[in-house]
């Protein structure tokens, strides 16, 4: 098992449900309740350190029962090192623990996830969408179910008839 | 009559008690709420901030994006892996071979694909010369905003030269896709040898020509110093990579943390800023110009003869003269381009030190030839988070400069 993973299991005894290890990334998935205590503690643990947010991302697994997976991938200069966090949510309670208040990044990344999948973060200061319109109302473009030709709107549309020659 | 005095500006308010006693005007003093952009010359593209402003002070700015998204990702979900590479082109259009280069790096991952040492020479070289390029634009552009427009005729006449080399190389000036999944379309003439060669020695003076502009330009150090001050510490917690993070004393480049490509090779420093401000910022991008140059010279000394494209036939594209002549490789390039290659399932997460920052691609495969989801970790976007932040307290003019200082290109922060 990876030290990092061994490492947080050892503090979170039972918050790791997998752990994976494939192309040398270390991606741990965490119960969701865990996620901003493990966050924390990556951060602060004088060990590792990991004080720069790579990225926050979404995964949409239609077919399982937690539906959406949150990826948080973060850094540590000192060690350099990097892992990746993820905890899944399922899609009638899509909620997780935001964590800007340990990276700040993560709050246009986090509006970003929101914005494209969904997700809503428990504690963000500003969970707007953010690169679609505001008043956009037709769902979350990057859902599995969303499809690619936009959903309707064009449809909406009369074709006008033929004109006459 | 009671007089109260506010901190800021002198107002003069009722007193609730004897409200009969007011005789002067009162003044109001409000935040103002100005809309900068979607027009605005200086966004780099189509970007609005709404600024809060107290008199001429910054007090919180928040940016409106996504003016330019395309939903990239999205589309990324319904072809193959060789037909996204365009794709990546129009991210960062002005710096197309980068996106390009990360992308291929992503999948090569992906696919555990190595590289032959040609190619990987012919990768850092033309990576090179894209970052001579991005940093000679951002230079022009943020001088140009700044308002010192000398420095962008001259920036741009020398982007012109590696420009039309691009286009003896790959048929295009900016959206390139020159770079393949395994190694690169097509290799070096001899007179593209030579040109590069000829520019290689033309290129440092002009270097110092443009620094000679603004080096000792009083408006240009009024402006770029002390604006925009970020601690190393909160740009490593915002996210902040390349020259933006170097500026703040962090050492942060992927080319040598997680060296690359020929860069193990070669011989560079890192140049790494000391106050975090939009100067330091500055210095850093002149000083990889130099930088650059010399991993380039470095490349054309070492590069070997041999392939250009990795021989993994599952994979990667047969060369284009045996397509044409045999029936074999025809039909594995039709299969290629029409199925796409069986990707293993798992997920992997490439970055890549473009000359903005980070360029990363997180790709989640099931198997088959589509990515199931691809992320892009884009340096414009990441960047646009710590505006606020960094934008506190400045005046209203220096909103142009924060802008400038991540060379930010809103293709890229929208995709």
């Amino acid at each position: 098992m990876n030290q990092l993973a061994q490492r947080i299991e050892e503090t979170f005894p039972g918050a790791s449900t997998k752990v994976t290890e494939w192309r040398g990334d270390v991606a741990v998935t965490v119960k969701r309740e865990a996620l901003h205590d493990i966050g924390k503690f990556l951060r602060d643990d004088p060990a590792m350190r990991f004080d720069y947010i790579v990225h926050v991302s979404s995964v949409d697994w239609p077919d399982d029962e937690e539906r959406f997976e949150v990826v948080y991938e973060v850094y540590s200069i000192r060690t350099r090192q990097r892992i990746r966090l993820k905890t899944r949510v399922p899609e009638s309670d899509c909620i997780v623990d935001s964590l800007t208040d340990i990276w700040k990044g993560a709050d246009f990344m986090e509006r970003e996830v929101y914005d494209m999948m969904g997700i809503r973060f428990r504690n963000h200061p500003d969970l707007r969408r953010i690169l679609m319109p505001d008043e956009y109302e037709e769902g979350y473009p990057l859902r599995k179910d969303f499809p690619l030709r936009g959903k309707g709107w064009r449809d909406t549309f009369e074709f006008l008839d033929e004109p006459a020659r | 009559m009671t007089r109260f005095e506010d901190q800021r500006t002198t107002v003069y308010k009722v007193d609730p008690e004897h409200p009969e006693d007011a005789t002067l005007p009162t003044l109001r003093t409000e935040e103002l709420l100005l809309n900068m952009g979607p027009q605005h010359p200086s966004t780099h593209g189509v970007l609005k901030v709404i600024l809060e402003l107290e008199g001429e002070r910054l007090v919180k700015s928040t940016p409106v994006m996504g003016f330019l998204h395309r939903g990239v990702e999205k589309l990324a979900e319904e072809g193959t892996y060789h037909q996204f590479i365009p794709h990546t082109d129009r991210l960062d259009y002005v710096c197309a071979m980068y996106n390009n280069f990360a992308y291929c790096r992503a999948v090569e991952k992906l696919m555990n694909i190595t590289v032959p040492d040609r190619a990987e020479y012919l990768r850092t070289i033309v990576a090179e010369i894209q970052r001579i390029i991005g940093h000679q634009f951002w230079l022009g552009t943020q001088a140009l905003d700044i308002g010192a427009m000398t420095v962008f005729f001259y920036c741009f006449r020398d982007r012109e030269i590696l420009l039309d080399w691009f286009d003896e190389l790959c048929g295009a000036r900016l959206t390139t896709s020159w770079y393949r999944i395994g190694g690169v379309e097509r290799d070096f003439t001899p007179s593209l040898f030579a040109k590069l060669k000829q520019f290689l020695d033309y290129f440092p003076p002009k270097i110092d020509e443009y620094v000679i502009f603004l080096e000792k330009n009083r408006i240009w150090l009024a402006r770029t110093k002390g604006v925009a001050v970020i601690s190393a510490e909160d740009a490593l917690s915002f996210g902040l990579s390349g020259p933006t993070l170097r500026g703040s004393g962090v050492d942060y480049d992927l080319r040598k943390y997680e060296p690359y490509s020929a860069y193990p090779k070669c011989e560079f420093s890192i140049p790494v800023g000391k106050n975090g401000d939009t100067y330091d910022r500055y210095w850093i991008r002149v000083q990889e110009l130099y930088e650059s140059v010399k991993i380039i010279r470095q490349c054309l000394e070492q590069i070997q003869d041999g392939p250009i494209m990795a021989d993994v036939p599952s994979v990667t594209l047969p060369p284009k003269e045996r397509v044409f002549t045999n029936l074999e490789s025809m039909i594995q390039q039709f299969k290629l381009f029409s199925q796409g290659f069986n990707a293993p399932p798992g997920e992997i997460y490439c970055g890549t030190e473009a000359h903005k920052g980070e360029l990363g691609f997180y790709i989640v495969s099931t198997g088959g030839g589509k990515p199931y989801r691809l992320k892009i970790r884009a340096p414009s976007f990441i960047h646009m988070g710590a505006f606020d932040h960094m934008s506190k307290g400045y005046m209203i003019a220096d909103a142009v400069t924060i802008f400038g200082t991540y060379d930010i290109v809103m293709g890229e922060c929208d995709r």
